[in-house]
């Protein structure tokens, strides 16, 4: 990076904590060795070690998921350890970053093999990333259409402080808030884990509540609704309240439609809130005070009225930096979006990634 | 300085029940919670709906998800536009209680025989000896 590219950057990323990196498993084979043995036997009987687990979510070519100056010349992207440190951590200067690995994993029907495949991920990220590069901290995956499977895999990895939070889908068989889910929510407060919600679906449902779209352009814009409903249920089902030291990140489904949702919810609150009398405070201010979100991508309009529509978030806490590496947000090298006001600027980058994530 | 109205005759407003009255141009709702009168401008302060035209309710209650309970039964008023809900006794709506509030005004009882003595105004009542009597401050 020249000079001039340094000074033109809106915030310097050395030192910075990157909330979103990618990495991939490059294959179920290579998941193999960190499978319990029964299961491990299972696959090969089944033939699943030949599956991909790739999430319908996240299809690996699809030009959006991967950088064309990224994308490796074999292999999925961000499945290269040396090449996602020559193109993200090196040339970012972070200090730490936070793999999201998103895998079928957390999606396949059966619970068992989710959980399976979970604890193979985990492992295998482990294994692969966290030990062979300090500055790499993980997430956990969980079969998250089980709560009791879910908590037990975190209370099986919650030792290991390199996992920093909890993965979940945004979108499931169940909205986020419902009491069956709440196994997890209790493992990850228990364990100062927040609540990693992801972008995605496992396809249980239409990824918009119009129906099944025809294309991935209705897919991705739907990830913003999507995410939005997920809030929704856990601020109303009470989750914010039932446990009151969790916090939840909302990872890579944009940040400017927040206000408006925040708004809405408010309003519709103050009229029909006898449904949920332990919702006892404006759910805006909840949200503020609990909710964190990535700013890749922020989903930016142009100028000042990017600094109106973050202004109306209400906080300078919310926003974490994240490069979402390899996923194409962005060109060049500077993964700050432009225009975010300087006061929240200068805490995305470590303050409050360090507020958010107790164990980095 | 408030002049003093009368309004009802105490017994015209039985406990649980209202009384919608007419004061210098201004509708008032007088209400009898448990033998205590009070009175709350009939304006909603969100949009201006008749506010003491809405139902009587209590006030709910939760110290968490699948808790429900029911606490002050009969001392809140849901606005009948948007269901906004207000303490009868202080005019604070529940959602905002400090931003957002129904005027209120000071009621008292008094005994018709006090009364004749003045100074008082009854537009609309005669006032007799051996009743109490309901009067808005305003
Ligand atoms: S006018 Fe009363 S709540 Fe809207």
């Amino acid at each position: 990076m020249s000079a001039s590219e340094a000074m033109a950057r809106a915030a310097s990323t050395v030192g910075a904590i990157d909330c979103d990196l990618h990495p991939a498993v490059p294959n179920a084979q290579a998941l193999m060795p960190y499978m319990d043995e029964y299961w491990r036997e299972h696959m090969l009987r089944r033939g699943l070690d030949s599956e991909n687990y790739d999430l319908m979510a996240f299809p690996p070519a699809a030009p959006i998921n991967v950088r064309p100056d990224w994308k490796p010349q074999t292999g999925l992207p961000g499945s290269s350890l040396a090449v996602l440190q020559a193109q993200a951590l090196d040339p970012l200067g972070v200090s730490f970053a936070i793999c999201n690995v998103l895998h079928g994993a957390q999606a396949v029907m059966s619970e068992d093999l989710s959980a399976a495949l979970c604890r193979g991920v985990n492992n295998w990220v482990a294994g692969e990333l966290l030990d062979r590069d300090p500055r790499l901290r993980a997430s956990i995956l969980v079969p998250q259409h089980s709560g009791e499977l879910a908590a037990e895999e975190i209370e099986r990895l919650a030792g290991d402080k390199r996992f920093v939070q909890v993965l979940m889908l945004a979108m499931a068989e169940l909205p986020p808030g419902r009491r069956q889910m709440w196994p997890i929510y209790r493992a990850a407060e228990k364990h100062g884990l927040p609540i990693g919600l992801h972008a995605g679906s496992t396809f249980r449902h239409p990824l918009s509540a119009a129906g099944w779209g025809s294309t991935l352009l209705e897919d991705y814009v739907s990830y913003a609704q999507g995410m939005s409903a997920a809030l929704n249920s856990l601020l109303v089902e009470g989750v914010f309240q039932k446990f009151p030291d969790l916090k939840v990140v909302l990872i890579e489904s944009g940040v400017t439609w927040l206000p408006a949702s925040m708004w809405r919810v408010n309003k519709t609150w103050r009229g029909v809130r006898s449904e949920v009398p332990w919702l006892n405070r404006l759910p805006a201010d909840i949200i503020r005070e609990r909710v964190r979100l990535t700013a890749q991508p922020l989903d930016a309009m142009d100028g000042e009225a990017l600094g109106r529509v973050l202004d109306q978030l209400g906080s300078d806490d919310m926003l974490l930096f994240a490069s979402d590496y390899p996923h194409w947000h962005y060109d060049g090298s500077d993964p700050v979006p432009p225009g975010i006001p300087p006061a929240m600027l200068k805490k995305m980058m470590v303050d409050n990634p360090r507020a958010t994530y107790s164990r980095l | 300085m408030a002049s003093r109205h009368v309004v009802a005759a105490a017994d015209e407003i039985p406990p649980g029940g209202r009384k919608i009255v007419n004061v210098r141009g201004r509708q008032i709702g007088v209400f009898n919670l448990g033998g205590e009168f009070f009175a709350l401008i009939n304006v909603c302060p969100h949009q201006g709906a008749k506010l003491c035209e809405g139902a009587i309710l209590s006030q709910l209650v939760s110290d968490g998800p699948g808790d429900y309970r029911l606490e002050r039964q009969g001392e809140m008023i849901r606005c009948p536009w948007h269901c906004w809900e207000f303490d009868i006794r202080t005019g604070q709506s529940w959602c905002e209680p400090n931003d957002v509030k129904a005027k209120t005004y000071n009621v008292t009882v008094e005994p018709g025989g006090t009364l004749a003595k003045g100074p008082f105004k009854a537009e609309t009542l005669a006032v007799a000896v051996e009743r109490d009597y309901v009067i808005v401050e305003m």
